[in-house]
């Protein structure tokens, strides 16, 4: 029974770095660029949902609609002020320190705002726990809310960007950005919309995350984003599903070594993966293996 | 560089002593006064613990200057040395308040910065530490004396406390083995729980970047048949833990330790789960005993309104301790640094306090040999325990 109550936990922690790495998993596979900031707008969005709440008394459903609305525009804003000017630039490392600079800015900027206490987040999502098996085997209400979610927006993000015209766009962008231009495709705007898609996703990100474990502080976004990241590149950079597959795996992997093998090395075991799959499978459980023309 | 300074530092003496020659010479019979540094950070992520320090040895001074100063001379508390926590600055500090007369230090307030400084003041300067931890902030000479327990100490302290009042006999410990001082808690703790009959059923640990997620060290635990958790950690990460703990249904009491104060404070934390916990630190304002609470009385009227923490208590103990000494040793504000500072070393092996933070006696390494003092929280608020 033990070994079913880890792998429920496994499963949820490893959900909640499933929609995180749905979103760095959209910006790569489309700007093909590295949104090392995305952990941070998942704080950002956190803290907007508690600040709704318990400063200005708005209702969750309100808390949540303004988060989001609030994480896709920073990430328009970001995207414009600080990714764009450098998209055209000699090398692809000027935008990836750039990201790695808004991470910084936004982290700084909220510990300015709010400071660096751990703030206890408050209960937004209100789900009874399921009981099974005579009360052996306890699901958390968020448990069973964060693997619903991530599943919805797995299968809304497929969808999007294989039926709709800006989904289309989006991979032909993706595919070849100047043959994607010249057929007219508004690059600019697509790589925009990506860049607000993903921060919104952000924003569910950050709200299934402190509720799920309720604490709060500048610093929240960024081990579960570098987590996420590894879970995207396990599953295959770019891949909707292998971010689906790869965050789940990844979760049940840490929590099977701190569980059976020690808790203080459960870190060194997650990096460890992404060692040996890049090693075995350089390209990810699900990655396009993509032959570089000379 | 180093002769820069000097020549620097000579200079300045000089043109200091050019222009104070005359008024000092005038007034030196009935001005003769102690003069007292406190080095901390006063501005910046610790500001907290350096105004807490700079303000309590106020108030201290005050007192005993009411009650005849140190053997009967008036004591003069230095504009506040700012070191922001840097060890650089901090030397820099020391330098400047050795300028302006400083005779004994009340400092420094953080450990770094206490191993630098403590290099600079051995065998010149008397250096009382309020509150650095780490075992190396007072080990550079023997006029240096510590306040607070180290690090190590805490642990075993907090072992002796569980075996001596029965609390448990099977504990867990679940701890932060990136950090230095939760790591160097429980280290002590683990070492000295067998010979206060404590059994270590469960050893847990997380690391400082997966601090969210507690679920299965607390299932291991829950299955280890622990009666107590004993949390050497910070108050953020305790907070998060029993809520955890109350999620999983567990039923056990939890221990922890100075890094624990605070835990009532953290906001929207819902302070009925830390109902019950205990925590080993030497004052809490809330504490019901007449010298704690006149000296949080005495503490907001100088501040405005603001509550004193245990290093303000530690520096209001440090203060009174150096009077016991200053006392017994008879020493006098003309004495050269190394002079006092020889006298109330000696004096400080024979001295006694019964302070804010416990009854206290120094040992010839400087540490303070005090009993641990402990804390329930009830109805939301710390309550000694018997």
């Amino acid at each position: 029974m033990s070994f079913i109550s880890y792998l429920k936990d496994g499963i949820s922690l490893g959900s909640i770095y499933a929609i995180i790495a749905l979103g760095y998993t959209m910006v790569y596979g489309i700007a093909k660029m590295l949104n090392f900031a995305h952990g941070d707008v998942i704080m950002v969005g956190a803290f907007v949902i508690l600040t709704a709440i318990t400063k200005a008394g708005l209702p969750p459903a309100a808390a949540i609609l303004i988060s989001v609305v609030f994480c896709t525009v920073l990430g328009i804003v970001i995207e414009k002020i600080a990714y764009r000017p450098l998209r055209k630039a000699s090398s692809n490392l000027a935008v990836l320190i750039t990201a790695i600079g808004v991470s910084y800015l936004l982290q700084n900027l909220a510990l300015l705002i709010f400071g660096a206490d751990a703030k206890s987040f408050v209960t937004v999502i209100d789900v009874p726990s399921v009981s099974l098996f005579g009360g052996q085997l306890v699901i958390k209400g968020i448990t069973i809310v964060t693997i619903v979610v991530s599943v919805i927006i797995m299968v809304a993000l497929t969808f999007f960007v294989q039926k709709t015209k800006p989904g289309r766009a989006m991979q032909a962008v993706s595919e070849d950005r100047d043959a994607a231009q010249l057929m007219g495709v508004n690059v600019n705007a697509t790589i925009s919309l990506t860049f607000a898609i993903g921060s919104g996703l952000a924003a569910i990100a950050g709200l299934l995350l402190c509720s799920a474990y309720p604490t709060l502080t500048p610093y929240t976004g960024a081990m579960p984003g570098i987590k996420a990241f590894v879970a995207a590149v396990f599953g295959g950079i770019g891949s909707i599903p292998g971010a689906m597959v790869g965050g789940i795996l990844l979760g049940v992997i840490e929590i099977f070594g701190k569980a059976y093998i020690s808790s203080q090395v459960a870190d060194a075991i997650v990096f460890a993966v992404l060692i040996i799959v890049l090693l075995v499978k350089p390209t990810g459980l699900f990655g396009k293996n993509i032959q570089e023309k000379v | 560089m180093r002769n820069w300074k000097k020549a620097l530092s000579v200079t300045a003496a000089v043109a200091m002593a050019a222009t104070m020659a005359m008024p000092v010479s005038v007034f030196a019979e009935g001005d003769e006064t102690f003069k007292i540094g406190v080095i901390g950070p006063m501005t910046g992520d610790y500001a907290q613990y350096g105004t807490n320090v700079y303000n309590a040895a106020q108030i201290a001074i005050n007192e005993v200057n009411e009650n005849g100063g140190f053997n009967g001379y008036q004591v003069e508390l230095l504009a506040a040395g700012d070191d922001m926590g840097d060890p650089e600055k901090a030397v820099n500090a020391y330098n400047d308040l050795l300028d302006k007369g400083m005779q004994m230090l009340c400092g420094t307030v953080t450990s770094g910065s206490c191993i630098a400084v403590g290099a600079e003041a051995a065998e010149s300067t008397f250096l009382f530490t309020p509150s650095a931890t780490a075992v190396d902030s007072i080990t550079s000479g023997s006029n240096e004396f510590r306040m607070c327990f180290t690090d190590p100490a805490q642990g075993a302290k907090s072992a002796q406390y569980i075996g001596e009042h029965g609390l448990a006999t099977k504990v867990a410990v679940l701890y932060d083995s990136m950090a230095d001082y939760n790591s160097g808690v429980h280290d002590s703790f683990v070492e000295a729980a067998e010979e206060n009959g404590l059994e270590v059923v469960a050893d847990e640990a997380y690391t400082t970047d997966n601090n969210t997620d507690y679920s299965v060290q607390l299932k291991k635990i829950a299955d280890s048949g622990a009666e107590l958790l004993f949390l050497p950690n910070y108050y953020s990460d305790n907070a998060l833990i029993l809520q955890q703990a109350s999620e999983a249904g567990m039923d056990i009491k939890f221990f922890g330790v100075d890094g624990m104060d605070g835990i009532l404070n953290v906001e929207n934390f819902d302070t009925s789960l830390a109902e019950g916990a205990m925590l080993l630190t030497p004052f809490s304002a809330t504490a019901e005993d007449e010298a704690s609470q006149a000296f949080v009385k005495s503490y907001n009227e100088l501040t405005g309104g603001e509550t004193p923490n245990q290093f303000a208590a530690d520096a209001y103990d440090v203060i009174y301790a150096m009077k016991a000494a200053a006392d017994a040793a008879e020493i006098t504000p003309d004495m050269a640094n190394e002079d006092i500072s020889a006298a109330m070393s000696e004096a400080m092996l024979s001295t006694e306090l019964d302070g804010l933070t416990g009854k206290a006696k120094w040992t010839e390494d400087g540490e303070c040999d005090k009993e641990p003092k402990a804390f329930v929280i009830e109805d939301g608020a710390y309550k000694e325990m018997e």
